[in-house]
């Protein structure tokens, strides 16, 4: 667990969001507090026989082909720009500082198989490899660390690239890895992107096969639908966002504008069960916890929590249990909202996206609301921001992101330095 | 606060063998790691496997081990094995406190299931369709959890118990470099005090013979010494390895010593421009030649035997050498194959050894000169290179405790 070290404030000074809600950082903003949604029918790829065949894409990027690498190296170059204008840091080309990338795993998918079988006149993989000859350039482009390289030589950040997969807690880690590079001194700013068009159908088939995914088809926007009673799965989606964090003081010095902080950023594994959560909760109460102690605040100071609230009736029944554990009797005046009711689980993205979400709750003053809240469940007494954004007072924010396979990372997010 | 960085436990498991005193063994006769090579099973691309393991020494539960493929067993045998070593293991207190890094690829995939698709894939009236359907009938629910790099994490925290936090870093031979730094700065600087970093790759995977030969990578015929072999001078191999850090303060009060220091790490990416490697790894050297005592220095390389990078790491290391009175050096994927995401942590974990040894093995390409046999009075410090064979350059330095 990291030390309690808050002597160097983190500052954030540029956002950048793209999700199937649209692109750039206000557009999303708009739609997502008016409470619509980026859930739409497949139309990338047939969808016989699948189970689920609604996902949130960002098929307006309209990019040539079906590789999802390309996809999600465009959605994160466009996030990286906007965060860039907005915090005015570096020259174009001329990032002065490391890039952290919370990206999806890549491989082969079945287009390119498709062709090497054609290619090779066999579908035996030792055929396959014999008769298939491509580019550098196509071989990078299946490399775990293609997006990250891509990423490095256009913005020019400094030193080795790092891809993260917690899972979906990717995009918060992140963020977790950039404050400490700032808090130890080994860099003044940091590039902290995540982004995910993973949306192909072996991926959201592997999904389905273990029952995590939403299967009302019929009305897509009402799909997902985080701590109802009626919760059935999470949405596969898509997004990506980027978020510039600087050293405060160095920020101040070149006369930033500074959007708000990362006060504090905690983790906690859990070991019980490859899919399943520990039943006691706590490893997520843990991380919670992590996260609070690492701000250096107690839980009172927290006026409002953006949860990983995925619609799982797993995730959000252990999640509820976990802020009971954290808030106490103060829970019931804590607002909860889930991103993930409008904008799907953009899954290695989906902590950096929903942080993004929460300064912009921060600067507006106004809760996004948990759409598709119908049938309340009694086991999950919170108060969720049901169907419509909320004015409210508030100074900061805890984001929760917990990855499937036991990887949980918190962040507390503020206005001000403490 | 800078404080130092103690390696208290390591684990190795290569073609050469499980654990630093095989790897020993195994290098000390040519004729041995030789033998470990396989110019068969993935024919004609000679492979490094890591010959069966017993899983019943390293993961108890069954289900456990039915709940991974290869590629997870070897990590989590690698990561059991530097635990143990530590004296962390069943330590249930001090486990939940240690943070858990990792480097690594996906996961196998079913080649059976992809080849039987792909050749009904021909025939489908609609192929999206088909598709979708195969895929939802022959996909194992499971092989899912077998294939997410994050799993292989999940799999050491499930059965090791480590648990105070996880990172899984992906991305070639960056990811190995990448995941080590991330665990040295964060002990060096207050921000953890115990780690468990490891690195993990399977060479036995013919969707990798696919992913590393279209580009013409991979070695395609009968196995050579490393380092003069053409563009396609590739031999993977499969490895993992793991190491257990730890700050001073947080070993001395278990009772534990350092059986080696990590004195410095650095990561670094050129864009591999003619030239760009050696510049950055000049800027690495000139952080690192200020630690170093002549004569009592020996190096592993990372160099992965595609021939135009491995010969710029040649040429460069010769120079490191004649600038410091020599520093013999071994290219240890002459010996074990190249194992990408596990290549930089290979090379730690096996430099720990010949830091206990005082010595370097016999060299593995006699004809090479820069594979001197080590003639000096004690080794007490080993360099580690790491290049990738796309991208990154790393360069870490071990000392003596």
């Amino acid at each position: 667990m990291a030390r309690r070290d808050i002597s160097r404030p983190v500052a954030i000074t540029g956002i950048g969001i793209l999700t199937s809600l649209g692109e750039g950082r206000e557009e999303n903003w708009r739609r997502l507090t008016a409470g619509h949604s980026g859930i739409t029918r497949i139309r990338r790829f047939p969808i016989d026989h699948l189970r689920t065949s609604i996902a949130g894409t960002i098929d307006f990027l309209a990019i040539d082909g079906q590789d999802t690498p390309l996809l999600t190296l465009e959605a994160a170059c466009r996030v990286v720009r906007e965060a860039l204008a907005q915090s005015g840091l570096g020259q174009p080309g001329d990032f002065p500082g490391p890039l952290f990338l919370a990206g999806p795993p890549i491989e082969h998918e079945w287009p390119q198989r498709r062709s090497f079988a054609e290619r090779a006149r066999s579908t035996a993989y030792p055929a396959m490899a014999a008769a298939t000859q491509v580019s550098n350039d196509a071989h990078e482009r299946f490399l775990n660390g293609f997006i990250a390289d891509r990423i490095a030589d256009e913005f020019g950040t400094l030193g080795a690239p790092a891809t993260i997969s917690t899972a979906c807690a990717s995009g918060a880690t992140v963020i977790q890895l950039g404050v400490e590079a700032i808090r130890r001194g080994d860099a003044a700013a940091v590039l902290a992107l995540g982004a995910d068009a993973s949306v192909q159908p072996e991926a959201i088939i592997r999904f389905s096969l273990l029952s995590a995914l939403s299967t009302a088809n019929l009305d897509p926007a009402q799909a997902a639908k985080p701590f109802s009673k009626n919760r059935d799965g999470f949405v596969m989606a898509e997004g990506a966002a980027a978020f510039v964090l600087e050293d405060e003081a160095a920020a101040k010095a070149r006369g930033a504008e500074i959007l708000g902080y990362v006060l504090g950023c905690g983790e906690a594994a859990d070991n019980f069960h490859r899919t399943r959560s520990s039943p006691d909760g706590a490893p997520i109460i843990r991380c919670m916890r992590n996260a609070l102690a690492d701000a250096g605040l107690d839980p009172e100071a927290i006026d409002h929590v953006n949860a990983h609230g995925t619609g799982t009736p797993e995730n959000d029944k252990m999640e509820t249990m976990g802020l009971q554990a954290v808030f106490g009797e103060r829970l019931a005046s804590v607002p909860v909202s889930s991103n993930k009711s409008m904008i799907g689980h953009t899954l290695t993205a989906a902590g950096l996206i929903e942080a993004g979400f929460a300064m912009l709750t921060l600067r507006d003053q106004l809760l996004p609301p948990t759409i598709n809240y119908r049938e309340p469940d009694p086991a999950i007494p919170l108060d969720v921001v049901p169907n419509q954004a909320r004015p409210a007072r508030v100074r900061r924010i805890l984001s929760n992101s917990f990855g499937f396979g036991g990887q949980n990372t918190c962040l507390v997010l503020g206005l001000d330095a403490a | 606060m800078q404080r130092e960085v103690w390696i208290t436990g390591r684990g190795l498991i290569s073609a050469l063998g499980e654990g630093g005193v095989a790897h020993w063994a195994a290098l000390q006769d040519p004729a041995r790691w030789r033998a470990a090579v396989d110019e068969k099973s993935f024919a004609p691309f000679p492979i490094h496997p890591i010959a069966a393991l017993d899983l019943d020494r390293f993961i108890s539960k069954k289900g456990d081990q039915r709940a991974m493929g290869p590629l997870m067993h070897y990590a989590v045998a690698a990561t059991g094995l530097a635990l143990q070593e530590a004296g962390l293991a069943g330590d249930g207190a001090a486990l939940a406190r240690t943070d858990l890094v990792v480097a690594g690829p996906g996961g196998e995939r079913d080649i059976a299931v992809d080849e039987q698709i792909l050749a009904g894939l021909d025939q489908a009236p609609n192929q999206g369709a088909f598709l979708n359907e195969r895929l939802l009938n022959d996909l194992r629910p499971t092989l899912f959890l077998a294939q997410l790099p994050n799993l292989i994490a999940g799999n050491i925290s499930i059965v090791h118990g480590v648990t105070g936090s996880s990172r899984t870093f992906m991305g070639e031979e960056i990811a190995g470099i990448d995941a080590a730094r991330d665990a040295f700065a964060r002990i060096a600087a207050g921000q953890s005090d115990a780690a468990l970093v490891a690195g993990v790759f399977n060479a036995s995977r013919w969707d990798m013979m696919l992913l590393y030969r279209p580009s013409g990578l991979l070695l395609d015929g009968p196995w050579q010494p490393l380092w003069h072999r053409h563009r396609a001078g590739m031999a993977l191999g499969s490895l993992a390895a793991a190491l257990v850090l730890e700050s001073p303060d947080h070993a001395q009060a278990r009772g534990r010593r350092a059986i080696a220091k990590l004195t410095a790490l650095q990561a670094d990416r050129s864009r591999r421009t003619p030239g760009a490697a050696v510049l950055a790894a000049e800027q690495q050297w000139a952080t690192a030649a200020t630690h170093l005592r002549r004569g009592e220095v020996g190096l592993l390389s990372g160099a992965c035997g595609s021939g135009p990078i491995t010969a710029e790491e040649r040429d460069l290391l010769a120079g490191w050498g004649g600038n410091h009175g020599g520093i013999p050096v071994r290219g240890t994927a002459g010996a074990w194959g190249h194992a990408v995401e596990a290549s930089f942590l290979g090379n730690l974990a096996l430099a720990i050894t010949c830091l206990e040894q005082g010595e370097l093995f016999p060299p593995l390409d006699p004809n090479e000169p820069l594979e001197a046999p080590w003639r000096g009075p004690a080794l007490t410090q080993m360099l580690v290179t790491g290049w990738g064979h796309h991208r990154g350059e790393g360069l870490a330095l071990l000392e003596a405790p």
